[in-house]
Order: structure tokens, then C-alpha cells, then sequence
């Protein structure tokens, strides 16, 4: 890494006795999955540009337990959300950002009645509001008029509704947004969730992250972008498995945007 | 004046209300087997989800072709049904038409009912067209085999049957003809009739008039057996619907206190359990592996469901060719309920254990574990039904009760518990992004 990231942690901030505005929470894919490490990059690429003040858990941070509670452990998700819950409270944590859906709904959703309450942001709703307030701007970059098409991650989309966000980033890149026969609320599932990540498919006569990489190459991308680690895993590997990676690449948001100005 | 007419309508009348009335009954009682929940929140909220997807049938339109045409039938069927009232005083009354005393206005409905009828009429065709002749795809999943497929059909033919009668009873009631108003539809069937006597008209209008009240009375008793229950429990359905976010799962509260008392320091973890006054020790189960153990809005969704396919349709995992299909998860539900309630009806009102139950008997694992909790199925329900909850409760069961996960899931449980990560990485490296 040419460039040194500033990531501070909760930790040195309270020994300094501040408060950061934001806690990044960076969720496990993020902080361990070689792909969604890049990601997390980016994303702190353009904390730092815009001159955030965030904090992060490091290694106090652990599973937000969402896993487990759809595979149907209850028990282990109330351990692991009552055990961050106690620390973000310690710390008290009053806004929290994530670049992971499941991460961002878990948090949001299933935290408050457990104790944690948090004001909770996807990250591409947090760039947005970046620009809005004018501490990030979005230049097209190497982006201008490339078509680009964007995977709804279910957790984002159908769970909470977020669906503008980040397509609006996608326009400011001045690329050419293309939607797919199934998008925002009717959007096919790229497949992880529900712990499907980490078991094989059930037996049928195709993967599902197949199923829905196909959809994207129906409308000719340059790009498939996404807003969730797991969909960008599954969606990599269907264009893997259609030989497309000559012609399609599968990029986060954050990333476009760090990479539209060289970050 | 004979007013054995009248009597027989009165009888017929209460012999259909009356097992109507026992069909609900045990309805109501059934829905209450299941767990209670609480659904009293946001009252103005769910008077408006109500208002607009089930009166407004603001899902239905999401797929426009059928959208339109179910709309058509819908208000076809609400609003000639106001004729039944007229019908019904006519029965019992011995008066003929007694609404029509009100003239232009009467024209205006009986021209409106035969405009609707003739629509619902069309309409009922295409639908039969779409489901026995084009074939559409979600008619023809493996659940709708036998029963559920004959049911779509029947009720098609109920409709069209119905709407024939309606307008062959106008067409043929001489008074109503000669009126010259109202008759929109019927008067080009009347000419069907030219030729016979007043007498033999007479007779057919009547026949045509006591079919129709009584098709309407079977009608309603066959309502119970069939998915076309959603015509009355949509409306409750969508009331009691799920007002949180989609991507919400319920927090197991009995799971709450144990992980509470678990993580609380000032609890000696080897003290005896508490006891309740009973003195017994209540042991809760987690999860769901039968009827009993959903709450009673899962079960209402159950009965609601119409078996139209749209959550299928839209499942990841069905598209893909797994076995799992949210619509039978609500087909399997509402069978065994109905089972579970005919052994309570044969044993004086208490469950007799069958040995039986929801899971293994009706869903299997490999339904369960082929969905990716995307939500498609619950977005895409026309009356707000949560087959995504039936299948987590049912997971909860298999291994929170069972230990029966997959080997993979297991695994990466194991992980989360040990080092807090669906992975196997040391918590510690956690921050290792950062500099490499
Ligand atoms: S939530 Fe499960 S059942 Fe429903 S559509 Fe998605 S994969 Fe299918
Ligand atoms: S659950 Fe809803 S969408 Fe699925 S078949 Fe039943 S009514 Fe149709």
C-alpha cells in the first residue's frame, strides 16, 4: 500500500477521551475476505478524502450474528449481538456506518430490541450524503459513459428499501446506468444470503449466482456493481463461470468511486 | 298466493348461512391454535396497509394482465352481490324486483350489475384460458397437482355459471324486459328465448333465479374448502401484516432471558432453574416443528394464501430447480392445520397426538435449507403473507431442538462462537487490513 490509511480505532480514541462522529463497522467479510478487504479500502480511501471523523472496533468488532440467526441458531445470534451491543454502548456509539447489508440490517433492525440503539447507514447512503453536504465530490473519471448495472443486495433493497442511494452515486459517475429485468424491489437474489454463503446450494439445476449473473450480461455491462461483500463474491464467480471476466468486472460502489479519482 | 315458496327459501337461506357459520367457527378456532403474538401496534398504520392492498389491490397490479382482470372480477363480484339483497327479500318476501320501485336508479344498477357481469364472465374465461390452455407456469408447479388444481377450475366455473344465471334470469323475466332500461347486456339474450310462451320464459326466469341464490349459498359453504378463502381473509391478513422492515427477523424472547441470565454475572450459573408457581418447570421450545408451535398470524396466513404462485414464481431457489417453493410452505401449513383441527373435531375437542407433524411430514429439510431469506416470496405475496418467517421458525427448530444443521453451517457456527467470525480467523487479526 503506497498510501498510508488513517483507520483509527475506538480504543485510542477514548484514550484520547474523544468521540469520532461515525463508527465504520467493517463486518467480517470486510476485515478477513481478500475481495471485500479491497472494499473496505476504498471505503476509508474516501473517509479520509472527506476528512471524516470515524473510528473503528478493530479487534473488540466480531460477527453482528446474522448467519447464525438465519440459520436458525437464535441462541448464538442473541450471544454475539448482546456482546457488541455492550461494547458499542461502552464506547456509546451513537451512529454506525457499514459497507455490508446484512451487517447495516442486523444492526439497524434486530439491535434495538436487544438494547443497542443506533443511528445505522449503508455506506453508499453515507457517500451520498457526503456529497450532498459537499465534503466528497464525484468526478466521472474513467467511468464516463461506461454502462454499468447494479445488483440490489436483498438485505439492502427489499429488507430496508434502499434502492436510490446507490444508483444516484452511479449517476453522478456519469456513467450509463442499465437496469436488469429484475431490479430494486422485484431484484434477484445473488444467492449468499440466508447462510447459503457458507453450505453448498441444495440440489436443483443451477446456482442462483448464475441465474442472476446471466440477467447482468443480458444488458451488456461494462460493470456489475454492488453494494454488499457477499453479492460481490457470488456475482465474481458467475461471471466466472459464463467466461465474462475479459468484459465484465464486478466493483463495489466505494470502489468506482476511489477509483474515478485515482484514490 | 302460495308461500311455500318463501319457506323454502327461508330454509335454504339458514341451512347455508347456518354451516357457513359453523365452517367459521372452526375456522377461528383453528387459527387460535397457534402461538399468540401481539399485532395491537400502529392500529392507523394497519387500517391502511388494509385499505390498500386488499380493497385497493395495489400488489395485484404489479403484474398488469392479470392485475386488470383480477381487479374486473373482484368488483364484478362485490358489487353485484348487492343484488343478493334484493334476492333476498324477494325470497323471503314473496315481491318480485323490489328494488326496481325506485326506477331510474334501478335501471342504473341492474344496467351496471349485467355491465360487471358480463366482464366478470370474460374476464373468467381468460383466466381459464391463461391457467388450462397457455399453461402459465406457476399453475403447474408440483404442488398444484389433484386438489389445488381442480379448485382453480372450479371456482372459474362457479363464476361463470353464476354470471350466466344472473343474466339469463334478466333476459328472460318479461316485466324487467319491457321495462327498457337496465337491460343493457341482457336484452341481446333475450332473442335467445324468442319463441316460447310466457309461460315457459316464466318458468326458466324462475329456475334461472333459484339456481342463482342457491349457487350463491353453495358458493359460500365451498369458500372453507377452497383457496378462494381469500376473498374474506384477505382483509384480516393484511391488517395483522408485518409492519417492520422486511429484512427483520423476530428476537426469540425465550432466547432473550436465557442469553441474559447466561451473560449476567451476578447469576450463579449452578443454581437450580426458577421454578413457576405451578412448581413445574416450563420448558420452551424453540423454533417450530408443527402447527401449534406458529403464531396464529403464520396460521391465518396459511388460510389466506390463494395459491396464486407470484412468491414461487419469484424464488431464487425455485427458479434454480430446488424443491423448496413458498407457496407450498403455505399449502403444507393450511393442510396439516386442517388436519390437526379434523383430530380435534373426532376427539371431543382435545389433539389426539397423530405422530405426525409439519416438519418431515409436509416440508422437509431440503426445502428448508435451499432458501436464501431474500424476501422475493414476501414482496411479491399479493395479501402480505411471510412464508420467509414459517421457513426460519422451522430452522430455528432443526437446530436450536434438533442439532440438525448441515455440516457446513455447523462449521461456521463453530467459528462465530470461537473466534467471531463465520470464518475460521483469529479475532486478534481483525484490524490486519489496515496495513497490508
Ligand atoms: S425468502 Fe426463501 S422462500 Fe422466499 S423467495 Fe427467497 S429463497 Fe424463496
Ligand atoms: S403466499 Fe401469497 S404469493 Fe404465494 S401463493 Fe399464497 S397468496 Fe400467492
Amino acid at each position: 500500500m503506497s498510501e498510508l490509511l488513517k483507520v483509527p480505532t475506538m480504543a485510542e480514541y477514548m484514550a484520547q477521551g474523544k468521540q469520532p462522529d461515525v463508527l465504520f463497522w467493517v463486518g467480517c467479510a470486510g476485515s478477513f475476505d481478500d475481495r471485500a478487504k479491497k472494499i473496505t479500502k476504498a471505503f476509508v480511501k474516501l473517509l479520509n478524502k472527506a476528512n471524516v471523523d470515524f473510528a473503528v472496533l478493530g479487534t473488540e468488532e466480531s460477527c453482528t450474528g446474522d448467519p447464525a440467526k438465519r440459520a436458525g441458531n437464535e441462541f448464538l445470534f442473541q450471544m454475539q449481538a448482546v456482546t457488541n451491543i455492550e461494547v458499542l454502548n461502552d464506547y456509546e456509539v451513537k451512529k454506525i456506518v457499514t459497507a455490508c447489508p446484512h451487517c447495516f440490517n442486523t444492526i439497524k433492525n434486530e439491535y434495538p430490541e436487544l438494547g443497542g440503539n443506533y443511528e445505522v447507514m449503508h455506506h453508499t447512503q453515507f457517500l451520498k450524503s457526503l456529497l450532498d453536504e459537499g465534503k466528497l465530490t464525484i468526478e466521472g473519471g474513467q467511468f464516463k459513459g461506461k454502462r454499468i448495472t447494479f445488483h440490489d443486495p436483498c438485505y439492502l433493497g427489499r429488507a430496508n428499501n434502499v434502492y436510490e442511494a446507490p444508483r444516484d452515486l452511479i449517476r453522478k459517475l456519469e456513467a450509463e446506468l442499465v437496469e436488469m429485468k429484475n431490479c430494486k424491489s422485484k431484484g434477484l437474489c445473488c444467492g449468499a444470503g440466508g447462510a447459503q454463503m457458507f453450505k453448498d446450494a441444495e440440489k436443483g439445476d443451477k446456482e442462483v449466482n448464475v441465474a442472476r449473473t446471466e440477467q447482468a450480461i443480458e444488458v451488456k455491462p461494462d460493470i456489475i456493481a454492488a453494494g454488499c461483500p457477499f453479492c460481490n463474491t457470488m456475482m465474481t464467480d458467475g461471471v466466472k463461470a459464463k467466461d465474462k471476466e475479459a468484459d465484465v468486472e464486478v466493483m463495489d460502489i466505494a470502489e468506482l468511486i476511489a477509483n474515478a479519482q485515482d484514490l | 298466493m302460495s308461500i311455500i315458496p318463501n319457506i323454502l327459501f327461508a330454509i335454504i337461506l339458514i341451512a347455508g348461512i347456518g354451516y357457513f357459520t359453523k365452517n367459521v367457527k372452526k375456522l377461528i378456532r383453528n387459527i387460535n391454535l397457534g402461538r399468540d403474538i401481539d399485532v395491537s401496534d400502529n392500529k392507523p398504520q394497519r387500517w391502511k396497509n388494509m385499505a390498500r392492498i386488499a380493497l385497493g389491490q395495489s400488489k395485484m397490479v404489479s403484474r398488469p394482465i392479470a392485475g386488470f382482470l383480477h381487479i374486473i372480477v373482484y368488483v364484478g363480484f362485490v358489487i353485484i352481490n348487492i343484488e343478493v339483497l334484493e334476492i333476498i327479500i324477494d325470497g323471503l318476501f314473496g315481491t318480485h324486483r323490489i328494488f326496481s320501485a325506485t326506477g331510474i336508479i334501478y335501471s342504473c344498477l341492474i344496467g351496471t350489475f349485467e355491465i360487471l357481469a358480463f366482464l366478470v364472465f370474460v374476464a373468467v374465461i381468460i383466466f381459464w384460458i391463461r391457467r388450462n390452455v397457455i399453461k402459465l407456469q406457476r399453475f403447474w408447479k408440483s404442488e398444484m397437482k389433484g386438489w389445488p388444481k381442480s379448485d382453480g377450475n372450479i371456482i372459474l366455473y362457479f363464476e361463470m355459471v353464476l354470471m350466466t344465471l344472473f343474466l339469463v334470469m334478466n333476459a328472460t323475466d318479461v316485466q324487467f324486459q319491457a321495462m327498457h332500461s337496465g337491460n343493457v347486456i341482457s336484452q341481446f339474450i333475450t332473442p335467445l328465448f324468442s319463441g316460447l310462451s310466457d309461460g315457459t320464459l316464466h318458468m326458466i326466469e324462475r329456475t334461472a333465479w333459484w339456481l342463482h341464490i342457491t349457487g350463491i349459498l353453495i358458493f359460500l359453504n365451498y369458500l372453507y374448502f377452497s383457496k378462494h378463502l381469500h376473498i374474506l381473509l384477505a382483509f384480516p391478513n393484511t391488517y395483522y401484516g408485518s409492519l417492520k422492515p422486511k429484512g427483520e427477523l423476530d428476537n426469540l424472547e425465550a432466547v432473550t432471558k436465557e442469553v441474559k441470565m447466561m451473560m449476567d454475572p451476578n447469576i450463579d450459573p449452578f443454581a437450580a432453574p426458577p421454578e413457576d408457581e405451578s412448581g413445574e418447570e416450563e420448558v420452551a421450545k424453540f423454533g417450530a416443528s408443527d402447527v401449534q408451535d406458529l403464531s396464529w398470524v403464520q396460521l391465518l396466513n396459511a388460510y389466506t394464501c390463494t395459491e396464486c404462485g407470484r412468491c414461487t414464481s419469484e424464488c431464487p431457489a425455485n427458479q434454480t430447480g430446488k424443491k423448496l417453493s413458498p407457496r407450498k410452505i403455505m399449502m403444507d401449513t393450511r393442510d396439516r392445520l386442517e388436519e390437526v383441527g379434523k383430530n380435534i373435531d373426532a376427539n371431543n375437542g382435545v389433539f389426539n397426538d397423530d405422530g405426525k407433524q409439519l416438519f418431515g411430514d409436509y416440508i422437509t429439510n431440503e426445502e428448508l435449507w435451499a432458501c436464501t431469506s431474500c424476501n422475493a416470496c414476501v414482496e411479491a405475496c399479493p395479501v402480505s403473507i411471510n412464508p420467509l418467517s414459517i421457513i426460519i421458525d422451522m430452522r430455528r427448530y432443526l437446530v436450536m431442538e434438533q442439532s440438525a444443521a448441515p455440516v457446513e453451517l455447523n462449521n461456521m457456527m463453530t467459528n462465530i462462537e470461537n473466534n467471531g467470525a463465520p470464518w475460521p480467523y483469529n479475532q486478534m487479526d481483525r484490524l490486519n487490513w489496515k496495513d497490508e
